[in-house]
């Protein structure tokens, strides 16, 4: 298992955002991550991607400590936040260079990579506006562009397809679908059918505890119902009552 | 490496933005040349040349802890710094990167000051050389304040913090009139502040009286190398989360 996680908790003065989380995903895995509202998936996210300690619990990502060795664990990993990052001031291909070299990628390195990640994302005409000119859409789309070009062994996508036009989601989908079981996809969404279509297992976060985990049909067959959303519904709903 | 790929962004960053050309620069130069405009018809010698232009290049300064501080305040909520924090950079990266910019925004400073002095008649003298060397050690204390103001504030709340810090800044520095014109407290609270050495420093460099530089810019040093050392456990502190 490449990513194991152990017990992992984070408490805010006394609220329990994540509460013993343990878990395990697989190399090359597409994993999705489920909950309503606060559920603590961001939480979880930025404690896996070393930009939260966690009050306790550990996790091991490819063989390193997110507690005992942060610096290793990060070379390997790449987010795209749930609120859009890119710098205002730079050009999308600046933005995308920028982030390539912090990664350790050389000069022409980095310039071959972010010229195919806007062809990708269909960014090329936009390749030398300004961050802060870029509309909602397109801003979501070099974010993500920003987390794919440092390649990534582990990405972690927070939302990733908020504000993203019909074509501009499925093209999405389709690089994610390309980018299956090559690396480990870790994706959080409110959006079912994107689940539906790209993920191998789902995970159910209720107030910061898991409360389910399996695969599309395997929760299917758990719930009994036919339907994500219902099986979605049903499972989030059982937590209040306990 | 890394760092100084991050301080190219910042740089980036900063001289693209219009207005921090036109306050560090322009107003300064402005400053420069209506108070020496006023000193022709003053009784006394506050507003010749030789004491203001040292101390209007000081008060520039202050504009680095601005563009810093903002720098890093809208880094924080755009998160965009939270990108890079899960990004294999080191503390000290981010640090010497958002620091390096500024040090050719405060030299462009210096020379403007100082050209728009010489060009309203201040006498050309050898001891402008060593007197660079000492702005530039001068512009780390306000490049801390801006790593300071940046980490522990918003980029809005910055804003709000400068007005108050540029004002603090030269009234308490002896920019605008005598500090011993006042005396008492005032006095007394400007000399334990740094602001107010850090002119004394420069004044004195440029006149060529170097044995009174050495102990107005200890006050300087140590107060450097404090707020910067604060800035940095704020710093490595919100990294950790
Ligand atoms: N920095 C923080 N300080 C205090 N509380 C926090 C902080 N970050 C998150 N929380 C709290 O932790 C809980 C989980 O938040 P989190 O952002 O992980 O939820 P989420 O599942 O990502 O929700 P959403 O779907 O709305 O993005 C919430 O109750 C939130 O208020
Ligand atoms: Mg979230």
């Amino acid at each position: 298992m490449e990513i194991k996680i152990m017990e992992l908790t984070k408490t805010f003065k006394d609220r329990v955002a994540v509460d013993q989380l343990t878990l395990a995903i697989g190399q090359g895995e597409f994993f999705a991550l489920l909950g309503e509202n606060g559920a603590g998936k961001t939480t979880t996210i930025k404690m896996l991607s070393c930009l939260m300690e966690p009050t306790s619990g550990d996790a091991i990502m490819l063989g390193d400590s997110i507690v005992e060795n942060p610096q290793a664990v990060k070379k390997k990993l790449n987010i795209s936040p749930q609120e859009t990052a890119v710098a205002r001031n730079l050009s999308v291909q600046e933005n995308l260079e920028f982030i390539a070299r912090i990664y350790g990628s050389t000069k022409q390195d980095a310039e071959q990579k972010a010229i195919r990640l806007m062809e990708m994302f269909g960014l090329a005409e936009r390749a030398k506006s300004k961050g802060r000119n870029l509309s909602g859409g397109m801003e979501r789309r070099l974010s993500i562009a920003m987390a794919m070009i440092s390649e990534p062994e582990i990405i972690f996508l927070d939302e990733p397809t908020v504000g993203l036009d019909v074509r501009a989601r499925l093209d999405l989908w389709q690089i994610l679908l390309n980018l299956k079981g090559q690396i480990t996809i870790i994706l959080t969404t409110h959006y079912l059918e994107e689940v539906e279509a790209l993920a191998d297992r789902i995970g159910i976060m209720h107030k910061g505890r898991l409360q389910a985990l399996g695969t599309l049909e395997e929760l299917k067959h758990q719930t009994g119902q036919i339907k994500l959303q219902d099986v979605f519904l049903q499972l989030t709903a059982e937590g209040e009552s306990t | 490496m890394k760092a100084l790929t991050f301080a190219q962004r910042n740089r980036k960053e900063i001289l693209r933005d219009p207005m921090t050309l036109l306050f560090g620069m322009v107003l300064p130069v402005l400053m420069l040349w209506l108070f020496s405009m006023m000193s022709e018809n003053m009784p006394f010698d506050l507003f010749t040349l030789e004491k203001l232009a040292p101390a209007i290049i000081v008060f520039s300064f202050s504009f680095i802890t601005l563009f810093t501080g903002m720098l890093i305040g809208r880094d924080k909520s755009s998160s965009f710094l939270m990108r890079i924090f899960a990004s294999p950079m080191a503390a000290t990266d981010y640090l010497i990167g958002y620091a390096l910019p500024l040090l050719p925004v405060a030299f462009i400073q210096m020379s403007a000051c100082y050209g728009a002095a010489l060009l309203l008649g201040m006498p050309f003298t050898y001891d402008a050389i060593p007197a660079f060397g000492l702005l530039v050690i001068i512009s780390f204390l306000y490049i801390a304040f801006g790593l300071f103001f940046g980490t522990f504030f918003t980029d809005r709340q910055v804003g709000a913090i400068f007005a108050i810090f540029v004002n603090v800044t030269t009234w308490f520095s002896g920019t605008w009139f005598g500090l011993e014109m006042i005396g008492g407290t005032f006095e007394t609270v400007a000399y334990l502040l740094p602001f107010a050495h850090a002119v004394d420093a420069v004044r004195a460099a440029f006149a060529g009286n170097y044995s009174e530089v050495f102990i107005t810019m200890l006050w300087v040093i140590a107060y450097t190398v404090v707020i910067f050392g604060v800035a940095v456990w704020g710093f490595r502190k919100r990294m950790r989360g």
